[in-house]
């Protein structure tokens, strides 16, 4: 089994997608020449030019209305937003147009394409490292998928590129230089939708995603040596729509569930996620259903005050232990 | 030169030429006369009265519309084109029926004047199932994919880049379909506006910007949203040809459109279009019109495209005043019909609502395997670069 990193995993579902669909195109801030601000899209101008890789202006809600105009012409396009903060600028293209045409004119098209966008901090300062998947899960006519592995980044993003409504693909800044198996065949596709058991365990559930998986795993290493706990670790992949069965699932065999995110306590996907869970698995609950989350926060620059506040696997270990 | 717009000429910001259209100064550019321009050859006879036709249409539409929000028939908003008809007309007269179309979201005269089944627009102002966006869009959002009208869009200047998307996708697969983008002089004050004209001009994209300046975005005036009076000159800033019309003239509309779809479909990149019009009513139902005063409603609408029209097919002998009062009879007649056949469709099914949100809705309960999503069949991206 071949090894990759999570940017390797990225440039290769775009380029193996381009090399099987002429229309597919991407678009972006600084992703020619430069090769994209995380270096996804390096090497991708020359070998497919520039009518396919497109350098755009930097103005968001441009690109993702002409991404969703090319969609509607019959193209397949990718837009980059270089981070996920900058996609703000972009909302109302997103909602209002990608997000509403097939449901608001009746059916009659709909809007493939994919918003590639990316989450992560790093001493970036207020408003570059914010978490903003719960805003996008909030909008029906959207799927939102947060890879946490390479293989997930590459199997996803094929299925995002082949999907016929809008897809938010968020990827993270601190997962790129991660890496992990691919599966043998590179045309292996993950559907949208499901979630995957990262980790089988019996006395406790802890979801979720994207970064927030590989502290889940820790935390599950340090509990079986340190408590001799067996924790079940979900890793969510697709946040629109929710794999529910598999989740409850696991619950009605656990009895105990963590719901883990890097987003804002407030309001942020995980209490809309754990609000449901509660819903549909309140009789089967042995302890109240834990949270770790962001503190509602703005992200400092100091390195001391950002790592006091971004969610670790500290916190799920205590999370845990809590409802334990 | 004379009344009739430049062909080719780049609008020039540097010299104020353009006063055209107020009211009482007749149509003229850099001081011409005040006549409309003459007949195009390719304007026969029978087109201009099926121009005319469609004006009526729409107006009478429009009036029906109005009486059926009055009867609580039309919910929500109800904006009318009233005044504004010939700018609709003109233009997609001037157009290929495969050229996609976009509006803003007072989209009716743009649906009629596709060739969109009048009966289905009512039907979606009445909230019905067989309403052209099956009920699900209403008076904003009229749409029929199969006449290449790619809906109303209501929120302002939204459809701007998104008909720049579309423009580019014909240039990329190699078709020579031009894209028609319709917005008001609101919409300049947005930055989305600014975003899609630059794409536009920066790539070269077969699109042709069609600005309503209609003296009005919502309540606010012309002097209030913008620092210029003629939109062209935002277009001089993207180095996009630019030329300015009599919006109240569906000849004028014509032939400048013209000018600027061929320009396009040519290959030399986008081209923008200010038509001067104005809407005769409030700018919705609900506006009690206190920003305008009566004696300039009064004045725009003594140069009513229609009975301008009207006169001009009765001067050149192309039809009698009988002929055009029969055209309104027919119309008038037709929209009862209309009426009646939208009011009696059935509402949507509940079921609609899970249905349309997805092109391809994902249930976890099912193996994967069952729910592939249905690919497009994918054309061959080759051809012109």
């Amino acid at each position: 089994m071949e090894e990759s990193t999570y940017r390797e995993a990225v440039r290769s579902a775009l380029r193996e997608e381009m090399l099987r669909d002429p229309n597919v195109i991407l678009l972006g801030e600084s992703i020619t020449g430069y090769g994209g601000s995380y270096a996804v899209t390096k090497g991708l101008v020359q070998e497919f030019g520039p009518h396919r890789v497109m350098e755009t202006p930097i103005a968001e809600a441009g690109i993702v209305g002409f991404a969703v105009g090319a969609a509607m012409g019959g193209l397949r396009p990718v837009a980059e937003l270089m981070t996920v903060n900058f996609a703000l600028l972009a909302l109302d293209q997103i909602v209002n147009s990608a997000a509403k045409f097939h449901f608001m004119f009746g059916g009659q098209w709909s809007v493939p394409m994919v918003v590639r966008t990316v989450s992560g901090f790093g001493q970036l300062g207020a408003t570059h490292s914010q978490t903003f998947e719960g805003w996008f899960a909030h909008v029906p006519g959207l799927k939102v998928v947060m890879p946490a592995t390479p293989a997930d980044a590459k199997g996803l993003l094929l299925a995002a590129m082949r999907d016929p409504d809008p897809v938010m693909f968020i990827e993270h800044s601190l997962l790129y230089s991660t890496r992990g198996p691919m599966p043998d065949d590179p045309e292996t596709v993950v559907p949208i939708g499901r979630a995957r058991i990262a980790r089988a365990g019996s006395d406790v559930t802890v979801v979720a995603y994207s970064r927030m998986l590989l502290q889940a795993l820790q935390a599950a290493e340090v509990l079986e040596r340190e408590d001799g706990c067996q924790v079940e670790v979900i890793d969510l992949r697709t946040l629109r729509p929710v794999d529910y069965p598999t989740v409850t699932q696991s619950i009605q065999r656990t009895h105990r569930v963590v719901v883990c995110g890097e987003d804002w306590r407030t309001g942020g996907f995980g209490a809309s996620l754990l609000a449901e869970l509660q819903d549909r698995c309140f009789d089967d609950l042995d302890a109240p259903i834990a949270r770790v989350a962001m503190a509602d926060v703005p992200l400092p620059y100091a390195r001391n005050l950002e790592r006091a506040l971004i969610p670790s696997s500290e916190q799920v270990v205590q999370a845990v232990r809590g409802i334990l | 030169m004379g009344g009739g717009p430049r062909k080719g000429r780049r609008y020039n910001a540097g010299v104020a030429a353009t006063r055209a259209v107020r009211p009482g100064a007749g149509t003229r550019r850099g001081g011409g006369r005040r006549r409309s321009p003459a007949l195009p050859a390719d304007l026969t006879a029978e087109r201009c009265r099926q121009l005319y036709r469609q004006m009526v249409l729409i107006r009478r539409f429009e009036e029906h519309a109005a009486e059926a929000y009055a009867q609580a028939k039309v919910g929500g908003f109800l904006h009318l084109y009233i005044g504004e008809e010939a700018v609709a007309v003109g233009a997609l007269a001037a157009a290929r029926p495969t050229d996609d179309v976009l509006s803003h979201y007072r989209d009716h005269g743009y649906a009629l004047a596709r060739g969109c089944d009048p009966t289905a627009c009512m039907a979606e102002l009445f909230g019905r199932a067989t309403g052209v966006s099956r009920g699900m869009g209403g008076s904003m959002h009229l749409a029929d994919r199969s006449r290449h009208f790619w809906g109303g869009h209501a929120i302002v200047g939204s459809h701007i880049p998104i008909g720049t998307g579309m423009a580019y996708a014909a240039k990329l697969q190699g078709r020579d379909d031009v894209v028609l983008e319709f917005f008001g002089d609101g919409a300049t004050g947005n930055g989305i506006f600014h975003e899609g004209l630059n794409m536009a001009a920066l790539w070269k994209v077969p699109v042709v910007f069609v600005c309503e300046n209609n003296l009005y975005g919502m309540g606010a005036t012309l002097a209030e949203e913008s620092p210029v009076r003629d939109m062209v000159i935002r277009a001089e800033g993207y180095t996009m040809p630019a030329l300015q019309c009599d919006g109240m003239d569906v000849v004028a509309v014509y032939e400048t459109l013209r000018v600027a779809i061929a320009h396009a479909r040519e290959g030399r990149g986008p081209y923008f279009v200010e038509c001067l019009t104005y809407r005769f009513r409030g700018h919705s139902m609900a506006d009690p019109e206190l920003y305008r005063d009566k004696d300039e409603v009064r004045r725009w609408r003594a140069l009513d495209p229609i009975t301008r029209f009207g006169a001009r097919l009765v001067a050149e002998r192309i039809s009698t005043e009988q002929e055009l009062t029969a055209v309104g009879d027919e119309v008038e007649e037709e929209m009862l019909r209309v009426v009646a056949a939208a009011d009696a469709g059935a509402v949507p099914d509940l079921a609609t609502l899970s249905q349309l949100v997805y092109a391809h809705p994902i249930d976890p309960t099912t193996p994967p395997a069952d729910q592939e999503p249905q690919l497009a069949p994918r054309p061959a991206a080759s051809g012109r670069r």
